[in-house]
């Protein structure tokens, strides 16, 4: 399985989520740049958090112009898996790919420190490897990650079992219902503000945020045997 | 020399008749010199240039004698003081690259930009080595948070600072804000930033190659800035509000590209010397350049990008516009170097050319604007040898005696009082605000005695602190100079690391004060002392000196930078006790020492007498058995005891895990002054029952002395003194009061 990390001006999670890629799959992956035209290459997608054009715009709002996101686009419509965190779910929600909106913290300040998440849908291509209700530890790093969207928007959400995560513990940015990550209707996209990459050895506190990475090998494993 | 006529500025005349020179700081002695270097008056640019590289920012010409007194060599030191920072080896072709640099005074001004551009500053000092950054940390002291100015100017620096470094992506991994009323209107903001360089990488900020152009890479130069390291060199007045545009305005964005264009630039071995445009910009990085060289430069102003209309050479020169770099490579490498940076979205503009004459040659608009010599900028401001003086204050305090003052009725109270002290009170509110996590090699997080970062294919890691009690050096500079040092050291000591070397910031008022002059002077050698003994070498730093108002100097605050290298990952060690049942032990000798403590400050509202002794042998045999003891396996957590002594250390300890414990500490001394006491050279460590014994007879081997306190568990918090409760309560209770002394006070 072949896994691609966008690189936009701005990005800084890009090698965090490169390492972890290697660290819990030993699977190749590629830094790939804002400019890239061919994602077919590539099996996943992730992208990484950071502040993308220095995020002085709206979160996100600029590098959803960037060339590789008509690529990202057309990878979603074929079902690859696609993981945007932090900066990376802002840019996918900028992008029309996720609903809803991240704004800036209740508190107005950025929150660096770790969260409990309840895993609440644990059928996405991300999150197979956890047990729904499963309540897992990750932590957060932003200052606009307060996920807003209209009570139509979070029927919808709810209806189709598109919120993956919330947090379990006090919301820590405001959050409507107190999402921490939604997925796309199909389940292969998905967004969160919570950084699993930096939850991948003891060492750092948490190895809660592996199995995302490990469900995204699974999920591809099972759609190539039914696809056989 | 040509005159601009565009801008009204002073003819050559004007400066010397009506001594405008004074304004920038240029004394009626050094205006002559420069005169006789130049061989006539200097015109308006050249003064300016003159004064900026003349000021204490660029040439320490007050601090230059004290300055020699650091040891500033060792056989791990691959280069010391004079470039953008200092570089020690860690083994395995690695080394490691760091710096701290003070922004004090924009700060006071400015406190979001002041902050933010300092540490960009600072990161553009290590990544101009070649050198990818890894970590940064700060030291930053503010007034009390009582007053509402006071109260502003933390929220922004914290908010600058977080701003910067969460955007560019290097974590804040470390610091320490302490707050009292010596710093009100004075902040003290510093920051350090450590980077990581294999050993064949290391740039030197050189023009090397006669005829070989010189580049200018980052954005476009503005009127920001203008005269910022004069400004640095001055006392804070009620006008300095006035010099808001000496501060300038930051971009992390562009500094993150332009980070990362550089470390490619520098990989791709074309470049052959390269320097960042911090203080005092294009002047001082153009000037240090050729002069490192042995060369002379030329620069053609006409082909700096400017971001305004109409600016003068005199401006472009002296402007402080952030994020900008100066770099020289051979013509052959033009293409290479413009693709690189083309590809991050930049353009590198050729302004100059390395000259043979020592000159520094400006020209602007088809005239020659200024023709100085390179030496005399750089090597020839004069050093001044400032008198000094015991102050008053310091003999007077002889005769205090820090133990007369009644012991509290309730000592659990007082210990809820040293806790809720914001000096010594979490951090959080801070350090949640700084994303410490990127790059995801942060292995100890804010909130232990030092940050451990790990090194990615290695099992080493380094420890890294920022350390210095302004109050301990302020009641007697010597002995506070060596506790800052050894302090730091125990620091990362106790997070399983070696002590390699140091950075200095020396913060301390107008040198022209004899007594200010004489803080100083004692400092340098108490820490130079410790430096020696400790064998961590000053490897680079930064003065900042004039940190005064109107109602004075800030207490001396040479903060001291620290980092060591964690041999195996195994080694790390955190200050947290980790189970119930563990066996509690303190290393070193209590004495009656309350003078400089919190306790004084917090209880009794008082700083007086005299601070801490230190025996810099008894505190390296302490660092030895203990960091023997780490790498044996046989410690659980390890505390350094500082503000707020034993009675803060144990709660400290059981903050993190809620684990509580129960002591008995048998001593001669009353019980406030027995757990309030900061006597220095103690650790407080903690160990598994089965290694308890183990543990206490190889420290005891080493001469160090051991006393077994008791365990940890429970809910409470319970410190007995010779078998009779001294302090007892959940810890809870005491958490609380550490826990919201700073989010309460910000509401």
């Amino acid at each position: 399985m072949k896994f691609a990390v966008l690189v936009f001006p701005g990005s800084n999670c890009d090698i965090d989520m490169h390492k972890a890629v290697e660290d819990v799959l030993g699977e190749p992956v590629d830094y790939v740049w804002h400019t890239a035209t061919d994602l077919s290459g590539y099996d996943a997608i992730l992208v990484p958090g950071g502040f993308s054009y220095g995020d002085y715009l709206r979160c996100g709002a600029i590098a959803r112009f960037a060339p590789v996101m008509n690529e990202v686009r057309r990878a979603a419509e074929q079902g690859k898996f696609i993981l945007g965190v932090c900066n990376g779910f802002q840019i996918l929600t900028e992008a029309g790919l996720l609903p809803g909106a991240l704004i800036r913290n209740q508190s107005l300040k950025f929150r660096c420190h770790p969260v409990d998440l309840r895993v609440e849908n644990a059928g996405t291509a991300f999150t197979n490897a956890y047990k729904p209700g499963e309540i897992v530890r990750i932590p957060i790093a932003h200052g606009e990650g307060n996920f807003y969207c209209d009570d139509e928007t979070l029927a919808r959400l709810k209806a189709n079992n598109q919120i993956v995560f919330r947090y379990a513990g006090d919301n820590p940015n405001g959050s409507v219902d107190n999402i921490a990550g939604i997925c796309n209707e199909a389940g292969n996209v998905v967004g969160m503000m919570p950084h699993p990459e930096r939850a991948v050895s003891d060492l750092l506190g948490s190895s809660d945020g592996a199995r995302m990475f490990k469900s995204a090998l699974q999920a591809f494993a099972s759609q190539a045997a039914s696809a056989r | 020399m040509a005159q601009q006529t565009a801008a009204k500025e002073p003819t050559i005349e004007q400066i010397a008749e009506q001594k405008i020179y004074r304004q920038f700081g240029v004394t009626d002695s050094e205006y002559e010199l420069i005169c006789k270097f130049l061989g006539r008056q200097p015109n308006y640019t050249e003064i300016g240039v003159f004064s900026v590289m003349w000021s204490e920012h660029c040439a320490y010409k007050n601090s230059k004698p004290l300055l020699r007194r650091f040891p500033t060599t060792g056989p791990r030191v691959l280069m010391g003081p004079g470039e953008g920072a200092g570089i020690v080896d860690i083994g395995d072709n690695q080394a490691v690259v760091f710096k701290i640099e003070s922004h004090n005074h924009p700060s006071a001004v400015e406190p979001y930009q002041g902050a933010a551009t300092g540490v960009g500053g600072i990161i553009r000092d290590i990544f101009s080595m070649g050198s990818r950054p890894i970590a940064l940390l700060n030291s930053l002291r503010f007034g009390r948070l009582e007053n509402d100015r006071v109260r502003y100017l933390f929220e922004h620096v914290i908010s600058g600072i977080a701003g910067y470094g969460n955007c560019i992506g290097i974590p804040t991994v470390g610091g320490e804000v302490m707050f009292d009323e010596s710093y009100e209107g004075n902040p003290l903001v510093n920051a350090m930033c450590v980077g990581l360089i294999d050993h064949d990488q290391i740039q030197r900020g050189v023009a090397k190659g006669v005829g070989n152009p010189v580049f200018y890479v980052g954005p476009a130069t503005g009127r920001d800035g203008i005269h910022g390291a004069t400004f640095a060199s001055e006392d804070l007045t009620a006008e300095s509000e006035a010099k808001r545009s000496a501060v300038q305005v930051g971009d992390p964005f562009m500094e993150k590209l332009v980070m990362e264009a550089t470390l490619e630039l520098i990989a791709s071995g074309i470049v052959l010397g390269i320097q960042d445009m911090g203080a005092a910009g294009l002047t001082c990085s153009s000037a240090e350049m050729a002069s490192k060289a042995g060369n002379g430069m030329e620069l053609y102003l006409d082909e700096v990008p400017q971001r305004e209309e109409g600016m003068t050479a005199y401006e472009m020169m002296l402007s402080e516009s952030q994020e900008r770099m100066l770099f020289v490579t051979e013509p052959r490498h033009e293409e290479q170097a413009k693709a690189i940076f083309a590809r991050w979205g930049l353009k590198c503009h050729k302004v100059g050319k390395v000259t043979d004459d020592g000159r520094l040659r400006l020209f602007h608009k088809g005239e020659v604007v200024g023709d100085m010599p390179v030496k005399a900028l750089v090597d020839d401001c004069p050093v001044y040898h400032k008198p000094s003086k015991v102050p008053e204050y310091y003999l007077q305090n002889a005769a205090v005696d820090t133990t007369r003052y009644p012991q509290p009725a309730d000592l659990n109270d007082a210990l809820k009082k040293v806790l809720g002290s914001p000096s010594l009170a979490s951090k959080e509110w801070v350090y949640s605000q700084y994303d410490y996590q990127v790059r995801t090699s942060t292995a100890v997080v804010p909130g232990s005695d030092a940050a451990v970062v790990t090194i990615r294919g290695t099992r080493k890691a380094l420890a890294m602190t920022t350390d210095c009690n302004g109050r301990y050096v302020y009641l007697d500079p010597e002995v506070g100079g060596r506790i800052a040092v050894a302090e730091a050291a125990r620091n990362i000591v106790c997070s399983g690391g070696e002590p390699l070397a140091i950075t200095d910031n020396l913060n301390f008022g107008s040198p022209e004060k004899p007594e200010v002059f004489w803080q100083m002077e004692k400092a340098v050698d108490g820490m130079a002392e410790a430096c020696r003994f400790l064998e961590t070498p000053v490897i680079g730093g930064n003065v900042s000196l004039y940190n005064e108002n109107a109602k004075g100097a800030i207490y001396p605050t040479p903060v001291v930078g620290m980092v060591g290298l964690v041999e195996d990952l195994d080694h790390i060690t955190t200050q947290d006790f980790k189970a119930e049942g563990d066996v509690i032990f303190l290393l070193g000798e209590t004495r009656a020492e309350i003078g400089g403590s919190e306790f004084q400050y917090a209880v009794h509202g008082v700083t007086e007498g005299r601070p801490p002794a230190l025996d810099l042998a008894v505190e390296r045999r302490l660092h030895r058995a203990v960091l023997g003891a780490i790498r044996q396996g046989l410690v659980a957590s390890a505390h350094d005891l500082s503000e707020g002594g034993l009675a803060a250390a144990l709660a400290e300890s059981g903050f993190g895990r809620g684990l509580g414990a129960t002591v008995d500490f048998a001593t001669d001394l009353r019980p406030d002054l027995a757990l309030f006491s900061e006597s220095q050279s103690r650790i407080l460590l903690s160990a598994k029952p089965e290694q308890a014994d183990k543990l206490a007879a190889c420290l005891a081997e080493q001469g160090v002395p051991v006393q077994r306190l008791g365990t940890v568990g429970g809910k409470d918090l319970t410190i007995a003194v010779n078998g009779r409760i001294a302090i007892q309560a959940p810890l809870q209770e005491f958490r609380q009061e550490w826990k919201e002394a700073i989010p309460c006070r910000m509401q």
